[in-house]
């Protein structure tokens, strides 16, 4: 028994970090299943009607493969998403009493879209056999819809922390009324929410695409391949430029609205017009080092002129501004610059569609695939470092601290270690099962049948 | 009722579908753990994943939609539970991760060392969760989490009542699981199997309703308020339960068919919302009402609107799982 004592400030601090990392850990591993959560099923849909329209073979196997896939992406989504759920109370249990009432409404919103994805996401994955072809089709429709309404509710969520609205505070800071549509219709879901969509719809197509281009640089160039490689491809390539658009206007909105993020995320220092678009760099109080300055265009970003003021650090409270600018004008300048790479590889594979009805031929086009779905991860995580590390100090920007947030708990760092080895494993283990099941399609070996634990002398025939 | 009573009614009704549905499951996994070895549990093991693959994951959400419901509609209390009882808690969020990615990965790999180690990934951590959430159930029974939160993180659940809840629910689950796979070897046409289940749910049924009486003595010595109201108010409930089980194991003993599913689900329902009346009004009891941690009336209404929607989506889209699930028209 060890008795509960309040923690010294040091203690308290220490918290603040190891609940931040152990949160920032779990949020970054699960978003990148929950992005094939919400587009992988659209994606296997277009497959799945390619097929059945046109009888095509390839298209019919891609989709029953992808959706084998998705039933292992999904049930480690779902057991990392419950322990998000559980580390809104072990970490930040501050935080949800004081909002539980006006966070958790968004959160309630997504319960029953999420419900209704896991439940046509199981008719759809185990009814491949028995149920007739368009049945089967349209049993996975919903999967696209609530997929989309869920992320929308998610992040509408994490909108209203960088933009809290909605809600009517007594002295003592309690929640005594909400209005849940202002709570959900923040400012910030406008841009947040299409964002967060399109990059779901980036992830999965550049991921699934990328390992159909390194089997076609092995010399797997079949039909089943060029199709696997160019169905999830189009429709990345299709959600990259309407993303740049979405993160622009983005961009512009955190000027508005969340200066001291802005101000961090382009390194500027000191408020006025004029102000220099430095690209990469390291940021420090007398300027930005070994960056490349392009004079006046980051006013001229902001509002379209070079004389638009934008404020810098110096005016943002020393105890309100962001730490660590370096990582998140980096982690900016990083999704800006992947997401631009990524326009110019549709752009590619446009042109010499629209010349050639093909392809592009060169290896050079299959290796750049074949990297795409790894840089949309890393310019997703970029993303979502400049929008949680931007906010901070604040959990709930303008109204309650992060540090008055945490939870008092003793055993942080030993959970947060133990959910790095977890993790691990997990990752792990998934990618070689998935890996596996590659193989065995790869080789036309037949799937396990369900009959755990048969011993090899009864699987004998 | 009150706007806060109605919001808590929901709360039950979905602690009601996952007891029900998720208890199940972790009672399958139970029965994993003890089928023996490969050659031996071959046979029990696939007709508990057969019945297990297609539904684990929709069963799952009535946890999502517990917690969801309890920050939103009542965060002083969801608050004070975890900032409480995180050590058990933090131990069922593991359970929950290794158990669903035991048996995902389980039907995934094909060397017999890979399937018997997620396996039994699988099935321990199918024990170990529903014991932890068993002991939170009970520390908060018991009286033990205060209202401002930050009780004490070990003595608040290591204690008597808080454990044999704990076991309570890895034995009512396992009863369940007995019960419903009963059912499915029925269909299955495995009358070996059948019988198999049977005695288990015999043994599994026994070992809950002990539980359940210790559970009554050590509520009279700990949790004074809960288990005179049960025994007022709550006694209707309890009787209920008492006779379902009776009624249960008659059907059972005489090689009964039917109703099976009703009664075993009618004897675990009962228990919950006898346990939610002895409890009321407070949800902490005594230090924590369920007026007091109620939030604001237009959240509440957001958590009513969502439960309509529920009923009207959730409940059919679920139906149609079950019923195709039941007729072997998906695989598994």
């Amino acid at each position: 028994m060890i008795p509960f004592d309040p923690l010294p400030l040091a203690a308290s601090a220490s918290n603040l970090l190891a609940a931040r990392e152990q949160m920032a850990f779990t949020l970054g591993f699960h978003i990148v299943l929950s992005c094939l959560g919400v587009a992988l099923p659209a994606t296997i849909m277009v497959a799945n009607y390619i097929g059945l329209k046109r009888g095509d073979d390839a298209a019919m196997e891609l989709a029953r493969r992808w959706s084998k896939a998705m039933a292992v992406t999904f049930a480690v989504g779902a057991v990392t998403g419950t322990v998000l759920s559980f580390e809104f109370g072990l970490l930040w249990p501050q935080f949800m009493d004081r909002f539980g009432s006006v966070f958790g409404i968004a959160f309630a919103i997504e319960g029953i879209f999420f419900f209704i994805e896991a439940i046509f996401l199981a008719i759809y994955i185990y009814g491949w056999k028995r149920l007739s072809g368009w049945a089967h089709f349209w049993s996975g429709l919903p999967m696209v819809i609530t997929g989309i309404g869920g992320a929308a509710a998610v992040v509408a969520a994490n909108a209203w922390m960088n933009q809290p609205q909605g809600f009517t505070l007594n002295a003592a800071g309690e929640v005594i009324d909400t209005d849940p549509l202002e709570v959900l219709l923040n400012p910030a879901f406008g841009y947040e929410v299409p964002h967060m969509i399109l990059a779901a719809y980036m992830v999965t197509g550049f991921l699934v695409a990328s390992i159909y281009a390194v089997g076609m640089l092995k010399g797997r160039r079949d039909r089943l391949h060029r199709l696997g490689l160019l169905i999830p491809l189009t429709i990345a390539c299709i959600a990259t430029p309407i993303q740049l658009f979405v993160g622009d206007t983005a961009a512009r909105e955190v000027a508005d609205h969340q200066p001291a993020k802005f101000a961090a995320m382009e390194c500027i220092q000191e408020t006025g017009t004029h102000q220099t678009e430095y690209v990469g760099g390291i940021c420090t109080n007398d300027g930005v080092k070994l960056a490349i300055p392009i004079p006046d265009l980051d006013s001229f970003l902001v509002g379209w002129s070079a004389d638009t003021k934008v404020i810098g650090l110096n005016d943002i409270p020393a105890d309100e501004r962001p730490p660590a600018n370096t990582l998140l004008h980096l982690s900016f300048d990083a999704m800006v610059g992947i997401g631009t790479a990524l326009l110019g590889l549709g752009a590619w594979l446009a042109f010499v569609w629209w010349k050639r009805r093909d392809i592009p031929q060169t290896p050079w086009f299959l290796r750049a695939v074949a990297v795409s779905g790894a840089g949309a991860i890393l310019a997703l995580w970029c993303g979502w470092i400049v929008t949680e590390v931007g906010r901070q100090p604040w959990i709930v920007q303008g109204y309650m601290r992060t540090e008055e947030a945490v939870t008092e708990a003793g055993g942080i760092w030993f959970s947060f270690g133990l959910v790095l080895l977890l993790y691990a494993a997990l990752g792990t283990t998934a990618i070689l099962v998935l890996r596996g099941m590659s193989r065995r399609w790869r080789e036309g070996q037949p799937e396990p049948e369900g009959t755990p634990y048969s011993p090899p002398e009864e699987a004998a025939p | 009722m009150s706007k806060a009573d109605a919001a808590a009614a929901i709360l039950w009704v979905g602690a009601t579908f996952y007891a029900l549905f998720g208890g199940a499951d972790f009672g399958g996994g139970f029965w994993d753990l003890i089928a023996g070895d490969a050659a031996k549990g071959e046979r029990p093991r696939a007709l508990i994943q057969r019945s297990l693959t297609p539904v684990w994951e929709a069963n799952h959400v009535w946890l999502i939609f517990i917690l969801v419901v309890l920050w939103t509609a009542f965060p002083p209390a969801f608050s004070a539970i975890f900032s409480t009882l995180y050590v058990p808690i933090a131990l069922a969020a593991l359970g929950i991760v290794l158990r669903g990615a035991g048996f995902a990965f389980r039907k995934l790999v094909v060397t017999l060392t890979g399937q018997r180690s997620f396996g039994a990934i699988f099935a321990l951590s199918s024990v170990l969760t529903p014991f932890f959430m068993g002991a939170v159930v009970g520390a908060i029974a018991s009286g033990n989490v205060p209202a401002d939160g930050n009780g004490d993180a070990f003595s608040s659940w290591l204690e008597p009542l808080p454990l044999l809840i704990g076991a309570m629910f890895v034995a009512t689950g396992a009863y369940l699981s007995a019960v419903f796979l009963v059912g499915d070897a029925r269909r299955a046409g495995a009358a070996d199997l059948e019988r198999y289940f049977v005695r288990r749910a015999l043994a599994a049924g026994g070992v809950a309703g002990l539980a359940a009486a210790a559970g009554l003595v050590e509520l009279h010595a700990e949790a004074r308020y809960v288990f005179d109201r049960l025994i007022d108010q709550g006694l209707p409930l309890v009787v209920l339960s008492v006779l379902c089980g009776i009624g249960l194991l008659a059907v059972l003993l005489r090689g009964g068919r039917r109703p099976l599913r009703p009664l075993a689900a009618g004897a675990v329902v009962a228990v919950i919302w006898g346990w939610g009346v002895a409890q009321f009004p407070y949800l902490l009891p005594t230090s924590l009402r369920i007026d007091q941690a109620a939030a604001p009336g237009p959240t509440l209404d957001i958590v009513f609107i969502v439960f309509a929607i529920a009923a009207v989506l959730v409940l059919p889209s679920l139906a149609l799982l079950y019923a195709l699930s039941q007729r072997d028209l998906l695989e598994h």
